[in-house]
């Protein structure tokens, strides 16, 4: 519930901020004609509604994120838990998933400077590194399995499961869009601003997942059972 | 008070956004199908969610039946009225009403009353409502698998839902969650298109201060209904792994007709956690909408600007977040900590604040206006009449000492039907009433809706009220049937007689209402573009019903806000949005 009550705050004070921005302090509906002045960022141009709308779904994404991990601190309290030793092979796929990130951010540098070159081959690489992620992923449900931590046989190998499996599915439609914005970039031949845009999308999502991705193994080999503690104690 | 005059030579406010290359169908199917104009799919969308509101209104009729007559219909078995009382909570609350309001009014209002040619991202708004027809059909397809749909009650609470003895514990809890999912993944597509288009695709000078409560309305909504329908998600997932393979997220131990089951250590709190974080929002998901559209129904056939707009957009804003901070006072009998209870209480009574802000409001917007008593106005006045009763029974409700005895009877029921089910659902009717004219060209007909008005709403009161009585005599809901009971007297059987002869009148006058929808499409008087001389935005089209594209060559520009009646000066007693301000014109 603690895990709820963080994200909350933090969106409700992004959403009161943006409010208080846009202007819903002010009385327009009191005023008559022309409010061009209205605009605090007035003569900037206005985020492009995608990168609107990608804010908007990190939201909801962090929100299931969120709720996943209110379900395991909540479960992990019942006698019977007991959570499967962390297959080493997590370690090197957090670097990947790092290196993808880089990659990505390193293309949208490049994109910036309209060096078309550098965007494919930084997209590549991210596309590449994401990739041998999730290869490594499955690695290491294989080698639970093949260890018989079965997600039936206790609920911390369930959660295992589906908090990595969760995230998987959520880089693999992410993997889509990049696979959509390089063969755009190919199509092309040129750096043109939607192609920008498609770009710093990919690079902000690819963020996000990795935040996601180093919670979620902190919280899986352990190094979040403190929080349990410290909300318990907050609360008592 | 700003300058009443504005210099004429000023050039109007930059576009927010530039001209968006609109999409265009090529052929019959883009037109009508597969269309990705928000107008279409609004359509495609109500078309949909009323029809399963029908069905969802026919079993409520089976349930009756069965609880005035015990026994009497042979078909109506314990199976059966399980089924029955699953299927139409969850069809009634997901499946339409969120569907109608958001995906139905949402889609074709936003666009045309912000000044939009389209919503921002029309494909996935397209997508959305064919993800939302395939999560409709998979929960009806669970009528036709080995078990049927599910009995485990709307609440699907676990671990009854998924063991043996609750009817569908085979196919139909498979089906339902899997359609759920479905429907929260379609919804998110169209939750994000409508929040990105009020925010990004408003048109000059539409300010968020200038927006009619009813995008508010939506808007709030649908900022909430994505915070909270991934807490179903996350509840809807687990549980088809707990049913499919066998994990124990929710499930504890136990032993089942006598055979030991393998779920271990499990907590079906949990689930009732995660599930009601959801479910209580989802009650304002619906209610928020409703506030923002009597709003504007009052203000335009009351003639008079609405009072405290200001506060009625916060007291929107205030809803919504304290919404999300209340789920516990559904679960006061799960034996959670009393200093739970007291904060949920507390919070829960909070609610009560800007809800009776918004009463106010409304009550003060009619002091001294001049009412129309049109077929719109009726409902929405129904609605608010409605709404303060729901809302004082759950003032009773919000208390855990008062919930204890009174959790789960007909008390409850008699509550949440009244607040969310007959409130809301009286709004819908109002709202097409009232934009039938912009959809179509034509005027539905104002005597057969007056009938239609009174039939539903004393109707209405003739079902709800007495149930309440029922409640606090002690009658349980969701029991099959009675039998011999010391505490339910006799009498209280009659009682059950006279609300099912009822609710089987007012649910076949509403074919009165269907009646009316559809013989006024080809016979309706013409309406004109603006036949309740309103000022916002979505009646000051170039064509009606709006062409594609909304607007003609250029977008509207906005001058003041959307309640400009009776303004003194003014040629006629309003003033619309997009018309140019005039000198010596009086700010509101």
């Amino acid at each position: 519930m603690s895990v709820m009550g963080l994200f909350f705050i933090s969106i409700f004070s992004f959403a009161m901020l943006w409010l208080a921005r846009q202007g819903v302090f002010a009385s327009h509906w009191l005023e008559e004609g022309d409010v061009a002045h209205y605009r605090p960022d007035a003569g900037k141009e206005p985020p492009p509604p995608a990168k609107v709308g990608l804010a908007i779904f990190l939201a909801v994404a962090g929100c299931l994120f969120s709720l996943l991990a209110a379900a395991f601190f909540m479960r992990g309290d019942a006698p019977d838990w007991q959570m499967p030793p962390i297959p080493g092979v997590l370690w090197l796929n957090t670097l990947l998933l790092a290196g993808s990130s880089v990659a990505l951010q390193l293309a949208l540098v490049a994109a910036r400077r309209a060096n078309v070159e550098r965007v494919k081959t930084a997209l590549l690489v991210g596309a590449a590194t994401a990739g041998l992620f999730l290869i490594g992923q499955i690695w290491a449900w294989r080698e639970l399995l093949e260890l018989r931590f079965f997600a039936s046989s206790n609920a911390a190998n369930a959660f295992f499961y589906l908090l990595t499996g969760a995230h998987a599915l959520h880089l693999i439609g992410g993997l889509a869009a990049l696979a959509r914005t390089t063969d755009r970039v190919r199509g092309a031949g040129r750096v043109t601003r939607e192609l920008t845009t498609s770009v710093e999308l990919c690079a902000i999502y690819w963020h996000f997942l990795l935040f996601v991705w180093l919670l979620m193994f902190a919280m899986l080999i352990g190094w979040a059972d403190g929080f349990g503690v410290i909300c318990r104690r907050l609360l008592s | 008070m700003t300058d009443a005059t504005v210099p004429q030579n000023v050039a109007p406010p930059p576009a927010e956004v530039e001209d968006v290359e609109l999409y265009h169908a090529h052929s019959w199917i883009t037109k009508y199908v597969f269309c990705q104009d928000a107008k279409v799919i609004a359509i495609q969308y109500a078309g949909t969610a009323i029809t399963v509101g029908i069905l969802a209104l026919v079993l409520s009729w089976l349930i009756r039946l069965q609880l005035a007559f015990p026994g009497a219909i042979p078909f109506i078995d314990a199976t059966v009225y399980y089924q029955s009382v699953t299927m139409h909570g969850m069809i009634m609350v997901v499946y339409m009403l969120t569907a109608i309001f958001l995906g139905g009014f949402g889609n074709y209002l936003i666009p045309l009353m912000v000044g939009a040619r389209d919503m921002v991202f029309p494909y996935v708004n397209m997508l959305s409502y064919w993800v939302y027809l395939i999560a409709t059909l998979v929960l009806v397809a669970s009528y036709f698998v080995p078990g049927g749909p599910t009995g485990a009650g709307w609440t699907l609470y676990p671990p009854q839902s998924i063991l043996t003895g609750t009817p569908g514990h085979e196919w139909g809890i498979i089906l339902m969650l899997v359609s759920l999912v479905l429907f929260i993944v379609g919804f998110t597509m169209g939750g994000l298109n409508y929040i990105v288009t009020v925010l990004q695709a408003r048109t000059r000078g539409m300010t968020l201060m200038r927006m009619p409560l009813t995008v508010w309305g939506i808007f709030a909504a649908a900022v909430m209904a994505l915070l909270a329908f991934p807490g179903l998600f996350v509840a809807g997932v687990m549980l088809l792994l707990d049913r499919t393979l066998g994990t124990s997220f929710f499930m504890p131990s136990l032993v089942e007709l006598g055979e030991r089951k393998d779920y271990v250590g499990g907590s079906p709190i949990l689930f009732q956690h995660l599930f009601w974080f959801f479910g209580h929002p989802e009650v304002y998901i619906v209610a928020l909408p409703a506030f923002g559209v009597v709003s504007d129904l009052i203000s335009v056939h009351a003639r008079k600007n609405i009072f405290g707009y200001r506060m009625m957009v916060w007291a929107i804003i205030a809803i919504g977040v304290l919404s999300m901070v209340v789920w516990g006072h559904h679960m006061y009998v799960s034996g959670m900590d009393p200093w739970f209870g007291f904060f949920f209480a507390v919070t829960t009574l909070a609610i009560a604040v800007p809800t009776a802000l918004k009463v106010y409001n409304w009550v003060l917007t009619l002091w001294h206006a001049d009412i129309h008593f049109t077929t719109p106005m009726l409902f929405a006045l129904g609605f608010l009449v409605t709404f303060v009763n729901g809302g004082i029974t759950g003032l009773y409700l919000g208390n855990v000492i008062v919930d204890v005895p009174l959790s789960a009877t007909l008390f409850v029921v008699a509550h949440f039907h009244m607040v969310m089910g007959i409130a809301p659902v009286l709004v819908i009717f109002g709202a097409i009433y009232h934009w039938y004219p912009k959809i179509t060209g034509r005027m539905m007909d104002e005597r057969l809706g007056k009938i239609h008005f009174w039939i539903t709403f004393l109707g209405a009161y003739a079902i709800f009220f007495p149930m309440h009585y029922l409640g606090v005599l002690g009658m349980p809901r969701r029991f099959y049937e009675m039998g011999e009971t010391a505490f339910v007297p006799a009498s209280a059987a009659t009682l059950n007689i006279f609300i099912t002869v009822t609710a089987l009148a007012v649910g076949v006058a509403q074919a009165i209402f269907f009646y009316n929808l559809f013989r006024s499409l080809k016979y309706g008087a013409p309406a004109g573009g603006n036949p309740w001389r309103a000022a916002s935005l979505e009646w000051q089209t170039p064509e009606t019903p709006p062409g594609h594209g909304n607007w003609g060559k250029h977008l509207p520009v906005v001058y003041r806000w959307p309640y400009a009646y009776s303004v003194p000066g003014a040629p006629e007693d309003y003033l619309p949005q997009n018309a140019p301000p005039v000198a010596g014109e009086h700010s509101p």
